[in-house]
């Protein structure tokens, strides 16, 4: 194996024109991230190689080659301009991870829709709210996850079309109900792909914030650049890879590095689709002799959890490059995989709105333990003075992190939310709203987050949003939502409620109120604890007081409480 | 534990189980289904599994047990729930 170039190598003469010129993209031309995904890697010719080894629950096994994914697009493209859906629309994929979401996004990019994705286990709220802001034409989904979406679709006026990718009885349709089995469909070789542009809408991601509702993050067919290159950089993938990224194509780094930048490479990746167990993700990794694997702390805490004698019972000598993606990776966990595994696991720090990898460990860097590592080449950050919004440049003090804008894959916009957008830039950064330091060597350490936004598991939960749902609990008076520390999942989410009279706190009614939230909004957002309390900390104008049960939470310092409230 | 008892105990979990976290009137499940490895039961939904064992038998299962392997068929959870019943 060729010796990698280092950071400074990479980083001298860094442009994004290169990675343009090795898509053969020129400004002005057409980009169309789903065409560049199947079809141009056909025309490379690679269309037999393949693309996706798919593995479901039960041990369901299929594979897909890239001229696969070029018919499969052609198809499900033809399928929705026959059902009237128009370059512009917003189309949702509701589904497991399952080949047709896959497929899905290729083909509904192909035709100039905007895909959104959303996470399966949503419940029927998060859901709406999602659609609703979106406007969403259509949404493809599957029999298990049709429940939900009936249950919203009357006050849903622009969601024209359900369309259910497995087996209802037709008998059992309702209204804009339609069945599509892409392995009955005929398969469409001739296909006018849309003629797409460097800014035209592609992804629409949404993402939690302290207050409002979630916020849709709209992405264009340029953010290819980016995810192409931070790819092939950062995960060292190369023709001969087996890929596996664990993300689900609900959360962005399922689309952007569980789609897009393995397949604009023309690398092979695989996807299990099942829950959670060591044994079964050692196996896979067995199975496929997966080379390179991108993951979350959680999961690898998890892993830690199972034991390092169940991984010596697999032979995982196939595995060549580590990454990790969605919250603080701690020294434990790298430390940990170097000594079982044979290789750390590198961090990787982005968000949703970044769209691409923005700090980074390159394979052929040093790894510090715990520090997320340094700002891709192209992309200038910086820690920012939380008062004058100027960057520290004190080693070691903590600040804001920040970019400034302008790589390929950053945000255009909230969707209809321009004034939101609009307030995450100040002195020409972006700011993102998490806090670290750098230290001598221009290393990053992540600090925390700079507002109430939990991250469980590497998935960010609007306390808002939690706090309006619980409100709609009979019981439930009052609420404040929070953090609670997690040994696998760095924080989990925490309710602290007043009851109405005539309600009586006990167990059965925190279990009660924690499946409310589980099926209104997600699993991700449920309370995996409900404090209940006589009153909750106010500030004299009335407003709770969260920070106040946050320092509680974690031990912390209260800080100033002189606005607390005296009962 | 009695085998009446523990058919009672068996039924009343599997019947949690499906009113709580399966949507699909298709999937039957059964007591050696697996929950969490099949992805019925998401590690986050297990928590308010755990909660629901510890109200409806009166008994504190230590984090350190509450493990994706223990929770991943109504016959494992009946092992784990028993293992700390009268103590």
């Amino acid at each position: 194996m060729a010796e990698h170039p280092s950071y400074d190598e990479l980083t001298a003469g860094f442009s994004w024109s290169n990675a343009e010129k090795e898509l053969e993209y020129s400004p002005g031309e057409i980009i169309n991230i789903g065409w560049h995904c199947s079809d141009r890697i056909c025309q490379k010719g690679n269309a037999g190689k393949i693309a996706l080894y798919y593995e479901g629950f039960g041990g369901t096994e299929k594979s897909f080659t890239f001229n696969d994914l070029r018919l499969a697009g052609n198809t499900i493209g033809t399928f929705l301009r026959n059902q009237g859906i128009i370059e512009g629309d917003r189309i949702c994929l509701f589904m497991d991870r399952i080949p047709e979401l896959y497929l899905s996004f290729l083909g509904i990019l192909k035709i100039g829709a905007v895909v959104q994705p959303l996470f399966s286990a949503f419940g029927d709220e998060s859901l709406f709210v999602r659609l609703e802001n979106a406007g969403t034409k259509a949404v493809i989904t599957q029999k298990k996850h049709l429940s939900k979406v009936r249950k919203i679709r009357a006050a849903l006026p622009n969601l024209e079309l359900v369309i259910i990718v497995d087996t209802v009885k037709p008998s059992e349709l309702e209204p804009g109900e339609i069945l599509f089995s892409l392995e009955n469909a005929v398969p469409v070789e001739k296909f006018e792909v849309c003629p797409t542009r460097a800014e035209t809408p592609s992804v629409l991601h949404y993402t939690s914030g302290t207050t409002g509702q979630p916020k849709g993050v709209k992405h264009v067919h340029y953010s290819i650049i980016s995810q192409y290159l931070t790819t092939k950089w950062v995960l060292d993938l190369h023709d001969d890879d087996i890929y596996w990224c664990t993300a689900d194509p609900g959360w962005v780094t399922g689309t952007s590095y569980g789609i897009i930048g393995p397949w604009s490479l023309g690398v092979t990746q695989c996807v299990l689709d099942t829950g959670f167990s060591a044994q079964a993700w050692y196996r896979f990794i067995e199975k496929y002799r997966v080379t390179v694997w991108y993951s979350a702390p959680t999961a690898i805490r998890s892993l830690m959890k199972a034991g390092d004698d169940l991984v010596n019972e697999f032979d995982l000598s196939s595995l060549r490059h580590l990454a990790s993606v969605g919250e603080p990776l701690n020294s434990e966990a790298v430390i940990w995989s170097g000594r079982v595994f044979g290789k750390q696991f590198h961090d990787t720090f982005w968000q949703t709105e970044t769209g691409s990898i923005m700090i980074t460990n390159f394979p052929g860097m040093k790894i510090k333990p715990g520090s997320m590592g340094r700002t891709f080449p192209g992309i200038t950050g910086a820690v920012l003075d939380p008062v004058t919004y100027t960057p520290i440049d004190e080693p070691g003090k903590a600040g804001l992190i920040a970019f400034r804008p302008g790589w390929p894959a950053m945000m255009r916009t909230y969707w209809r939310n321009e004034e939101k957008y609009r307030e995450k830039f100040v002195n020409g950064w972006y700011l993102s709203g998490d806090r670290s330091s750098i230290d001598n060597e221009g290393y990053y350490w992540f600090i925390g987050r700079d507002d109430d936004v939990i991250n469980t598991g590497g998935h960010l939960v609007s306390p808002f949003e939690v706090e309006s749902a619980l409100l709609e609990h009979p019981a439930v008076g009052e609420s404040a939502v929070t953090s609670k520390p997690d040994d696998i999942n760095m924080e989990v989410v925490k309710a602290f409620i007043t009851l109405k009279p005539g309600f009586n706190a006990s167990p059965d009614l925190e279990l009660e109120i924690m499946n409310f939230i589980r099926k209104k909004l997600s699993p991700l957002a449920m309370p995996q604890a409900v404090e209940f309390m006589d009153t909750l900390p106010k500030t004299r104008s009335g407003k709770i007081m969260r920070r106040v049960l946050h320092a509680k939470e974690w031990g912390e310092e209260i800080g100033d409480i002189s606005t607390l409230e005296n009962d | 534990m009695e085998e009446n008892n523990l058919n009672e105990m068996k039924e009343m979990i599997l019947k949690y189980v499906v009113k709580e976290y399966v949507d699909d009137d298709d999937v039957t499940i059964k007591y050696d289904t697996p929950l969490i490895s099949s992805g019925y039961v998401d590690s986050f939904s297990m928590v308010s599994l755990l909660v629901f064992l510890e109200n409806k038998f009166k008994i504190k299962i230590p984090p350190s047990k509450a493990t994706p392997e223990a929770f991943d068929s109504v016959n494992n959870i009946v092992a784990l729930v028993n293992q700390y019943l009268n103590k």
